[in-house]
């Protein structure tokens, strides 16, 4: 098992939790078990076709896990899972 | 309630009157005080990262820049509270663009700034259900008490 770190607008979701333990073999089936612990989150972290919103990234041991192998990307125990948001907008 | 400097506000508004034609952007800084309060304790001007023939219309923070602005909020005893962004000749008020990028719990600062002055800004929330935004009472004050 490791941990996730949740970025601060989201942690009234996982019950005010900067870290919150996950289990998964891939970044894919943490997230998974991420919004099963907590339902309410899933919103924010997926749209409603799915996928995961444009904002979401996911790093591990620092490094994005786009530049990895996406949601396929192995997790093994005392991975370091961070999830940042970008912050994007305009007129 | 998001409480802000008169001097911190006019820096926030500065920062967009600095980048337009294009849109600028940045972090509040600040504390959660709860009950749907907020305080500004102060903003860090970021890049805008978005492709530049783009930034007209469109502002980026990326993870890395992200990322360090929340750790140089805390080591300062501070929060991540809000983004603050400028509408280059467009009315301060969230778009379907911004919604989609939106997160909770954020407050979004958003100035007008008109042919390079900054006329107005507006502060918002996100709505739980992410349909659409509550506005949010800025309420800027001569001088804050150190936080």
């Amino acid at each position: 098992m490791t941990t996730i770190r949740i970025p601060t607008p989201l942690r009234p979701y996982t019950s005010g939790q900067t870290e919150v333990p996950v289990a998964g073999a891939t970044v894919g089936a943490v997230l998974s078990d991420l919004t099963a612990k907590y339902p309410t989150l899933k919103q924010h972290l997926y749209t409603e076709a799915g996928e995961l919103r444009a904002f979401v990234n996911v790093f591990l041991n620092d490094e994005d896990v786009r530049h990895l192998n996406g949601p396929e990307t192995p997790v093994q125990d005392h991975d370091k899972l961070m999830i940042i948001p970008s912050i994007a907008g305009g007129k | 309630m998001l409480t802000i400097s008169a001097e911190t506000l006019k820096a926030l508004e500065a920062h967009g009157e600095s980048a337009y034609p294009a849109e600028g952007a940045g972090l509040l800084f600040g504390t959660n005080n709860g009950d749907g309060n907020k305080t500004v304790a102060d903003i860090l001007p970021l890049a805008n990262r978005w492709e530049a023939e783009e930034q007209y219309h469109r502002f980026l923070i990326t993870p890395p820049d992200m990322l360090r602005g929340e750790q140089a909020a805390a080591r300062r005893g501070l929060d991540v509270i809000g983004v603050f962004h400028s509408h280059p000749d467009h009315p301060a008020e969230p778009s379907g663009f911004d919604r989609d990028w939106a997160l909770p719990f954020y407050s979004y600062i958003i100035t007008t700034v008109e042919k390079g002055a900054a006329t107005r800004s507006r502060s918002w929330l996100l709505k739980e259900d992410r349909s659409a935004y509550d506005e949010e009472t800025i309420q800027s004050i001569e001088r804050l008490t150190k936080l």
